[in-house]
């Protein structure tokens, strides 16, 4: 196996004018030494044989592609394929770039990794390879989430890791990062930090990036084998800081002919109402957990929480390399409300018998609408990021709410 | 008084300067300029927090006081109407720790024009790496020269550093205990004002005892600069402040006098206790 080559980031982390390296100082020469060591081992045949080894050993891959007839025929409409990130080990395309870098922090000598998590999927995920890989483990989780996600906590402690309620701010993802890398800032020569998305300081943002693309790679060799051509017309993933959509995009993305690129925001209530996560939708260009992108932030640049039905998408900011898609037009954003996304999820519970992450459930509502207006032909490709177990209480509590009762005659009155 | 001035008066009379931190809005409106007075006769220098809901480089003592801060309201102009106030008491370099967001949010020209503008001397930006943004440091050295000299050439801001060029702010960013030789060659020509060397590997907070290796870390950047050194994080009390007069030309003290009004302590007794660990 290989790891990708793409055109950016430049040599400072810049997407354009977006990334770039905004940290207390302390931290600066940790990130020349984790560039120069993932620059190091990416072209290393020994770390590339045993990353491609977990791969396909431990997680599981390839994930199948797998054409979704029942949705298709629903729909009426472009031929859509599901890429199955949710089979992989722990539920979610997470793993493919915790796994990278764990392999990495011990290349490097490290022994303690710390992460964030917001719903705890990321955090379970590093759990999960640290004690694969025998790393002491912290991971950082707003109070508020601890919470909310008793059963990630539990599943973090049986995996070894110690987890760490973050009282400050908003008590949720965007303080856990802060205290995460507080920690960084405190323990930097013994510890690395294992950041969740394509998001921090360089060489984060590239790092989860190259992970993560394996996931469109195999799209293409997939998509060859099925239908006779890499290329798909378009393809659709959910954006909270945009690791999963990156890892689908970027093989796409700086080539000529490209397919349309989808990017799907939460826009929880609605891009009106303020209480959403549509950073490139509604968000302006400011620097969040260290690199410059589109950001949720007020007229003072206090940073302004996220909202949406789904954990994983509840973030102010995105990645940096999504924020110069966005710019550029290599890719389209657009934005799910909470309700669509609930719709969404149902839809895919009923007709394919696949119970997708809420996350992933924001990809599916936005197909859901592509879809009818394209010809038969067409292809999609969802990427389906993650499995919902770890929603269902969830969305149980909220369709008991009533908000739900509109999904319900949704999927009903599709079915007739 | 000029940054190198207050330094230089505080070398004169046998001590490292001392540079309390007050931050806008705390403990309330208006309590803030309290603060400011019973700081003002201990300090050479003032430090001003603008409160952000993100400090990643603070610990768990400012974090709190700037969420207290914004509770209350305090907006950027806020901040800017504190400064002036505490203009009219002092003509102490006032410099003012922000991070870039909200720097980039109000526009960066504005931003620096507006506390230009408000009496500040320059500015501490913590989450900032000079070499990330260049031209906007530049822009901070300009700020309010515009009208004047606008010069023909955008101008290297390092240049800045020698003392030659007319300064409008002054810029001070921060070396670590983990920072290079390349990254002292870097980050200390941008710093025009002083230079904020942290003492340990960490975020701001009061600590009883600073870890050795102070005077070598200085001794580094005194190499690569001329300007003013400084060091800030864990300054709490005797001890602490004679570790950093030994080292360098002057100490912040943040978390501690925080800490002391949280406590119901004046901050008085504070600050005699440092101000005497400062004496050489
Ligand atoms: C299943 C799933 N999809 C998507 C996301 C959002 O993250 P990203 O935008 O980095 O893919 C998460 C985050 O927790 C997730 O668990």
């Amino acid at each position: 196996m290989q790891l990708p080559s793409y055109p950016l980031p430049d040599a400072k982390g810049r997407y354009a004018e977006f990334g770039g390296r905004y940290v207390p100082e302390t931290l600066m020469p940790a990130l020349e030494e984790l560039t120069g060591a993932y620059l190091h081992y990416k072209n290393d045949p020994e770390f590339l044989a045993e990353y491609d080894y977990y791969l396909r050993e431990y997680v599981g891959r390839p994930s199948p592609l797998y054409l979704a007839e029942n949705l298709t025929r629903h729909l009426g409409g472009a031929k859509i394929y599901l890429k199955r990130e949710d089979l992989n080990h722990t539920g979610a395309h997470k793993i493919n770039n915790t796994l990278g870098q764990a392999l990495l922090c011990k290349r490097m000598g490290k022994k303690r990794v710390i992460a964030e998590t917001g719903a705890g999927q990321h955090g379970v995920s590093v759990a999960t390879v640290a004690a694969l890989m025998g790393l002491e483990c912290v991971v950082y989780q707003g109070a508020e989430d601890v919470r909310r996600q008793a059963l990630n906590v539990f599943r973090m402690k049986l995996l070894g890791a110690e987890v760490r309620p973050v009282e400050s701010g908003t008590r949720t993802l965007k303080d856990a990062t802060n205290e995460a890398i507080r920690d960084w800032v405190t323990n930097v020569r013994e510890s690395f930090y294992i950041i969740g998305s394509v998001v921090g300081p360089h060489p984060y943002p590239m790092m989860a990036r190259d992970f993560q693309s394996i996931v469109g790679e195999e799209i293409k060799a997939q998509l060859l084998q099925k239908e006779g051509r890499e290329n798909p017309d378009v393809v659709i993933a959910c954006v909270g800081g945009g690791s999963n959509a990156i890892g689908a995009f970027a093989p796409f993305a700086y080539q000529e002919n490209r397919p349309r690129l989808i990017g799907v925001e939460a826009a929880g209530h609605g891009a009106a109402s303020g209480l959403h996560s549509l950073s490139i939708g509604a968000g302006r260009k400011g620097v969040l957990h260290g690199a410059k992108m589109f950001l949720l932030y007020d007229d003072d640049g206090q940073i302004r929480p996220a909202h949406s039905v789904s954990a994983g998408l509840d973030y102010p900011g995105v990645g940096p390399e999504h924020s110069y898609y966005a710019e550029a037009g290599l890719a389209e954003y657009v934005g799910i409300t909470d309700e669509e996304a609930l719709e969404g999820f149902q839809l895919l519970c009923r007709l394919e018998g696949i119970i997708p992450a809420l996350e992933s459930a924001h990809a599916i509502a936005y197909a859901a609408k592509l879809a009818p207006e394209m010809e038969p032909e067409q292809v999609i490709v969802i990427n389906l990021s993650g499995r919902g177990d770890k929603d269902v209480v969830e969305v149980m509590r909220v369709m008991e709410e009533g908000q739900g009762s509109r999904a319900e005659g949704f999927v009903q009155g599709g079915q007739s | 008084m000029t940054t190198r001035e207050a330094f230089a008066r505080a070398k004169a009379e046998g001590r490292a300067a001392l540079i309390p931190y007050v931050m806008a809005g705390y403990p309330s409106r208006g309590a803030d300029l309290e603060m400011v007075k019973q700081v003002l006769p201990y300090a050479d220098l003032l430090e001003v927090g603008l409160p952000y809901s993100d400090p990643l480089g603070d610990g768990p003592v400012i974090q709190r006081a700037s969420e207290q801060a914004l509770r209350q309201g305090i907006r950027v102009a806020d901040v800017a109407a504190f400064v002036r106030e505490i203009r009219a008491l002092t003509d102490k370099p006032l410099f003012l720790m922000t991070y870039i967001n909200p720097v980039l949010a109000v526009g960066p020209e504005r931003f620096f024009e507006m506390f230009k503008e408000a009496g500040v001397s320059g500015l501490i930006l913590p989450d900032l790496p000079p070499d990330e943004e260049p031209e906007l440091v530049a822009l901070a050295h300009r700020a309010g020269l515009e009208h004047q000299m606008r010069p023909a050439q955008p101008t290297e801001s390092a240049s800045f550093s020698r003392g030659l060029a007319p300064v409008g702010l002054e810029t001070t960013f921060l070396l670590a205990p983990t920072s290079t030789e390349a990254r002292i060659q870097t980050v200390a020509p941008y710093c025009t004002g002083f230079v904020y060397t942290v003492s340990v590997a960490g975020v701001t907070g009061a600590r009883d005892k600073l870890p050795e290796g102070l005077p070598e870390l200085v001794g580094r950047i005194r190499r690569v600069t001329e300007a003013p050194v400084a060091i800030g994080f864990g300054i709490s009390n005797r001890a602490t402040a004679q570790q950093a007069a030994q080292a360098a030309d002057g100490a912040v003290i943040a978390s501690a006098l925080i800490r002391a009004h949280e406590e119901g302590r004046g901050l008085a007794e504070v600050l005699r206790e440092v101000r005497a660990g400062l004496e050489r």
